[in-house]
Formats: C-alpha cells, structure tokens, sequence
C-alpha cells in the first residue's frame, strides 16, 4: 500500500471502523513509512484538540419558542368554527344581494290586470268589444224559432215590409 | 421501556404530543450545536432548529420510517442550513482569534463549569483554544464543515452522512479526509501541543 492509497482508508482507521485486513495494511504502511507515521500521530492529536470545543446549549426560551411555533400550525377549533364565512363565500353572497337590491330597485311598467279592465275605468272602445263578445255567445239562442216568436219585444215591433205588395217597388 | 426514535415519531403521526416533546427534548442540543457550527451564529441556529422541528411536526403524517430518525432530521437540518448560506440570508460572522467563543451569558457550558477550580489563567486559555478550532471549523466549505459536524460531534455512521449530504460513502470519506487534512495544517500548533 502506498501513502495515496492510505488516504482512503485514513478516516474508516482513526474511527475504529476499518476491517481487520484494512487495519493490518494500514499499520504496515506506517511501520515502513515515516511521514504518514507522523502524521497518523497529528492525527490522534488532533481528534483530541476538537474535542476542546464546547457545545452550545439552546437558550432558556427553545422549547417554548418551538411550541409556540407548533401550537400557530393548530388552530383551536370552534364548536362556531362553520359560522365564520370562508372569503369566496362571503363574495358570493354579497354579490347576491346587490343583485337582488338592483332588481328590487329597477322601474317597472304596470299592465292592466283582466278584473280592472271590468272596472268603472273601462275605456268605451273595451266595452263595445266585451257586448259583442256576449252578442256571440248568445247567437245559439238567438237563432233558436220558438224563442224568437215568444219574445215579448218582438210584438211590439211595426209588420215587417216583406208583407207590402210587390208593386210599390 | 425507552422507545426508539422512529417509535416515538410513529406515535407523533398517531397524535401523542408528548412524544414530540420527548423528541425536542432529545434532540434541541445537537441540533443547535450542528446548526450553530454550520451557520456561525447562535441566533440564526436556533431559528432554524425551530423550523426544523416545525417540519418534523408538519410531515408527522406522511411520516415512513423508511431511514433513521435522526438522518431524516439532520437532512432537513442541513438543507436549511447550506440553503441559508447560499442564499446569503443570513450574516456570517467574522470570528477574531481574539474573540471569545460565542455562548449564551444563560447558558454556562459544562466544560467552562469544569475550568473554574484550576483559575482565570487556564480558562482563559481554554477560550482563546477554543476559539482558534471554532474559526478552523468555521473557515472549511460548506459541505466539508457539515460532514465534519456530523462525523465528529454527532458521531453519525458513514452512511448515514452521506444520505444526508446526498454523496456516495466513497465520496463522503474523500470529503472527510480533506476537511481532516485542513484541520490538522490550520490548527497545527495546537496538535504539536497536544502531542507533546
């Protein structure tokens, strides 16, 4: 083994890590060889130095900022929590009653109903149509012979001129 | 009986709270501590430790535990971290050799609790050590620091930074050899003094 090829196995060997056969190359190579020997020696040293360093502790307030934090990303839950609108519902709804409003307030052209039209307002040309209308109606009857000649009305009325001699034409 | 990990976020999914609890609880320092280390402020660290967490909490339906726990966290823990530093969103502080390293005034460290009985002397000296590694560490790529943090401090399995990192295990032991390498050059006075 050669000190390139020591590099890779460097790490796995100062950890406790490396395999027997590993272990076995390594420590013949810094038999033979006196540079990596020195440095496998700056090495346990320096394992030992980065071991002066401190740790640092969280503040007195970590755990209370870190449920604090977790406490925000659980909202309490309302037994009123379905009465709160969502904002798309909320939009909707306003825009329906803006629209019911805006029709509620639009100007409206009224239309005689068929009962005012029977009213005392009745126009003249109104009336007329409603009397023929009842004129047809009663045709049937009018037509009818026995009716026409027990009509009390008709009596009254001069001889018709169909009885007159011709020759007065 | 202690549950795993991926028991205890399997029974976050299924709406135990105090499993998350015990999660944070477990997990705060060394996320911190690797967020700390990656973004090189502590104010920024726990920011994102928090969301972190947030994120763990919001994917607790969807949770599979299809890898470890902890891979899964410290995927989401660096991708915030490397994503806030491309973005440059947050200040990266400059840290002088004269500086001392930055911990909270709250929070005294166990090892400084330590350094009071031998004097002012020596704990001062354990300071200035201190911040000459934090800048060595501070001053690697990126991608070198967070393996680095994960291997070292975290303690994490090969494989488990290179899911994490996204790399091959081939690619992350290169990774981790050259980082090493830096250090050892950077912080050269130091190693002579601890070999000696």
């Amino acid at each position: 083994m050669n000190c390139e090829k020591l590099e890779t196995k460097w790490i796995a060997y100062f950890d406790g890590k490396a395999s027997a056969a590993e272990r076995r190359d390594v420590e013949a190579h810094l038999a033979a060889c006196g540079a990596c020997a020195q440095r496998a020696a700056e090495y346990r040293a320096l394992w030992g130095v980065l071991d002066e360093l401190p740790p640092i502790a969280p503040s007195a307030s970590f755990d209370a900022a870190v449920r604090a934090r977790v406490a925000a990303e659980v909202p309490a839950r309302s037994p009123w929590r379905w009465i709160v609108p969502s904002p798309r519902l909320a939009f909707a709804v306003s825009c329906l009653l803006v629209l019911s409003v805006w029709f509620a307030s639009r100007p409206t052209q009224v239309e005689p109903s068929p009962s005012a039209a029977t009213t005392a307002t009745m126009l003249p040309a109104q009336a007329s149509s409603e009397a023929d209308f009842r004129m047809i109606n009663d045709l049937p009857e009018l037509e009818n012979y026995d009716v026409l000649t027990n009509f009390d009305a008709l009596s009254d009325l001069p001889a018709t001129p169909a009885a007159q001699p011709a020759s007065h034409m | 009986m202690v549950r795993s990990d991926v028991q205890l976020m399997l029974d976050v999914k299924a709406g135990d709270e105090v499993s998350f609890e015990l999660l944070l609880r477990k997990y705060r320092g060394p996320l911190v501590n690797f967020l700390a280390r990656m973004v090189r402020d502590r104010g920024t660290a726990e920011e994102l430790a928090q969301e972190v967490f947030l994120r763990v909490y919001r994917a607790r339906k969807a949770y599979a535990p299809s890898a470890k726990f902890t891979t899964w966290m410290f995927r989401i823990a660096s991708n915030l971290a490397l994503n806030a530093l491309r973005d440059g969103r947050y200040r990266q502080l400059e840290i002088s050799m004269d500086q001392p390293v930055e911990i909270g005034d709250d929070q005294a460290p166990s090892w400084e609790v330590a350094d009071r009985r031998p004097g002012v002397e020596q704990q001062l000296m354990a300071r200035d050590r201190a911040a000459i590694i934090q800048r060595a560490i501070a001053q690697l790529p990126d991608k070198q620091r967070a393996a680095v943090l994960l291997h070292k401090y975290q303690e994490l399995d090969y494989d488990e930074i290179a899911r994490i990192l996204e790399c091959s295990e081939a690619a992350l032991k290169s990774l981790l050899f050259r980082a090493y390498e830096t250090l050892r050059v950077q912080l050269a006075p130091l190693v002579g003094q601890q070999k000696s």
